[in-house]
């Protein structure tokens, strides 16, 4: 580094770029570097490690998507990184959509999403309102009720959570899911609280003077400010509900109750080794989060970061 | 509204926003937790009215049976492929932070897989390990034909197969955690480094370290948590079969199978104390005040 400095310093160079516009400059100064090997190779060898990345990242779901196309005799015949004979050929997906479940899959997996955000948000907001807001006689408890029950993974608990879901009839129960989602989310009070800080008091405090009344204040003036960590807090449910394979897996196994990870989980059931309808069938189930978080990616970013570093 | 003085609504509202879900909460985490403790030292089968003590017989049988230990020593596999993980994640973190042309499409590619279906992304492997499946074919086709191993079927390389594909689907995360961090710290000491003659090395050494020592804390800690619970990836590749078998799996399998609850639970309750004396270690070794 302290060579390149050097280099770009020298008195002609200094001297020429006086006249020159910043497209220039930056282009001598990248030919400069070009003229130290070692630059070259750094820069090289992080490419090369960046496009080594990508290609494992991207060969095996690639493989898949080729799959989808091909027809079953393609499939055991042809390689299987070759492209398909004939990339309009839906036949797998018309049978994986008819044949696995995948219309009631993602019904029911749509359900379970809109109830449990509906309720993660209502409660989410509201605990962190009351948190934030007033100061009474077992708050502290409260509070830290909230941190002690992060500690614990629900995956370990489990087993006795399945006595709980049973004892209150919930299996084969879209409840019992979307009770779990909704009451064992403790990372979502988090965001909610810490961005209730950010909102002033001064405008609960004017809306009092007003005569607003507590429950006013919460739905006209925290519930519309709190929208941004709303946003955040839909966008990693609905990625953490869709993508869920425990929950669904333990208390849904009636095949009328599938969600999209279990219907796909069953697939080597139901189509045994039809690799190439199974791959549809994992396509179609990728399109959708592939699709949101294209289009969410910042949101998503800083919500993972967030959700993280809290819990 | 309806006459009520400030005191009396505030009572009210705290009563009305708090008991739902308070109740959720103690229903779904401490009451599953505690309960997990005691059905530890019964031997509950799941149906039975009566749960029958046995005090720690279960405790000594887990450590006894090699059924049990061997699943928990899976989870090595996993950690040290977490520990890979994460230095190849803050690499490519250090990466997309430089002025590098192309950062962002890299970075959205690397975390893609995170943000996928579990069961699909696993199943993505399931299709990828066959033999003669694309991971083979793609290698004959780059001519490393001797490379190529029966991913799947052969139980010394199979873990590894596994924790390729959970390296796979979670770098992406330890990635944007690392990225997070790498923004917040002012480009201005980089460049006041640059004119004190500090390699790249040495600005990493001595400004980009320090800086993301916490969060390589937490990091490690989620890590060791992680691939403690690894659960979706090998139920779904190879149900365990040839050695795969995670702690979570036999912990499930133990109560839903064999319906002894009260070996499960005292599974779980090691699994919870691992986690909890990891995260206490953690909390010492680096200090994390929050």
């Amino acid at each position: 580094m302290s060579s390149q400095q050097v280099s770009s310093m020298t008195p002609t160079a200094s001297l020429a770029s006086q006249v020159r516009t910043g497209d220039e400059i930056k282009k001598a100064r990248f030919i400069g570097k070009l003229k130290q090997p070692r630059w070259v190779f750094w820069t090289l060898f992080k490419y090369m490690t960046l496009i080594l990345a990508s290609v494992a990242v991207l060969v095996p779901p690639f493989a898949v998507l080729l799959a989808s196309f091909k027809t079953s005799k393609e499939y055991y015949t042809t390689s299987k990184v070759a492209l398909p004979e004939n990339f309009l050929n839906f036949d797998n997906y018309i049978k994986v959509f008819a044949d696995g479940n995948l219309g009631l899959a993602f019904t029911n997996t749509g359900t379970i999403l809109i109830i449990s955000l509906f309720f993660t948000v209502v409660f989410g907001t509201q605990v962190a309102y009351v948190l934030s807001r007033f100061n009474f006689k077992g708050k502290k408890l409260v509070l830290l009720a909230y941190v002690i029950a992060m500690v614990v993974p629900a995956v370990t608990t489990q087993v006795a959570t399945f006595e709980v879901i049973k004892a209150l009839n919930l299996i084969n129960h879209k409840g019992s899911v979307i009770m779990l989602y909704i009451g064992a989310d403790v990372v979502m009070i988090y965001i909610f609280l810490q961005f209730m800080k950010g909102i002033p008091l001064e405008l609960d405090e004017a809306a009092k003077i007003e005569g607003a009344s507590y429950f006013l204040i919460y739905w006209k003036i925290v519930l519309p400010l709190l929208k941004p960590a709303t946003a955040t807090v839909i966008i990693l449910r609905t990625i953490f509900i869709y993508n869920d394979f425990y929950f669904p897996l333990l208390y849904l196994p009636e095949k009328s109750q599938v969600t999209v990870s279990t219907a796909l989980y069953k697939f080597t059931s139901v189509f045994g080794t039809e690799w190439t309808t199974i791959s549809a069938g994992i396509i179609i189930i990728l399109i959708p989060s592939i699709v949101v978080f294209l289009l969410l990616q910042k949101q998503i970013y800083a919500g993972v970061t967030n959700g993280a570093v809290k819990g | 509204m309806f006459n009520l003085t400030l005191k009396q609504q505030q009572r009210i509202i705290i009563l009305a926003f708090l008991a739902i879900p308070l109740g959720l909460l103690f229903t779904f985490s401490y009451y599953p937790a505690s309960q997990l403790f005691y059905m530890s030292v019964t031997d509950w089968d799941g149906y039975a009215p009566v749960k029958n003590l046995v005090g720690l017989d279960n405790y000594q049988y887990m450590v006894e049976e090699p059924d049990i230990l061997g699943p928990l020593l899976n989870t090595l596999y996993y950690f040290v492929g977490a520990v890979i993980q994460l230095v190849l994640s803050l690499w490519f973190a250090v990466l997309v932070n430089t002025k590098l042309a192309g950062r962002n499409f890299f970075k959205t590619l690397l975390f893609i897989p995170f943000v996928l279906n579990a069961v699909a992304a696993s199943m993505v492997f399931q299709i990828f390990y066959q033999v003669d499946g694309a991971f083979d074919n793609f290698l004959a086709a780059l001519g490393l034909d001797a490379w190529i191993m029966p991913w799947l079927m052969d139980s010394d390389v199979v873990n590894w197969s596994l924790v390729g594909a959970s390296v796979w689907r979670y770098l992406g995360f330890n990635l944007i955690l690392f990225f997070g961090v790498l923004q917040s710290i002012p480009q201005d000491q980089y460049e006041a480094a640059k004119i004190e003659g500090a390699g790249e090395w040495d600005q990493f050494r001595y400004i980009t370290l320090p800086s993301i020592k916490l969060i390589i804390g937490l990091q490690v800690l989620l890590a060791f948590v992680g691939s403690l619970s690894v659960f979706e990836i090998p139920m779904i590749i190879t149900k365990g079969a040839n050695g795969t078998k995670t702690f979570v799996m036999a912990t499930l399998e133990t109560a839903f199978n064999f319906n002894d609850f009260g070996l499960a639970s005292a599974m779980a309750v090691l699994l919870l104390l691992i986690v909890v004396l990891f995260m206490i270690l953690q909390k010492v070794l680096f200090g994390d005040k929050a």
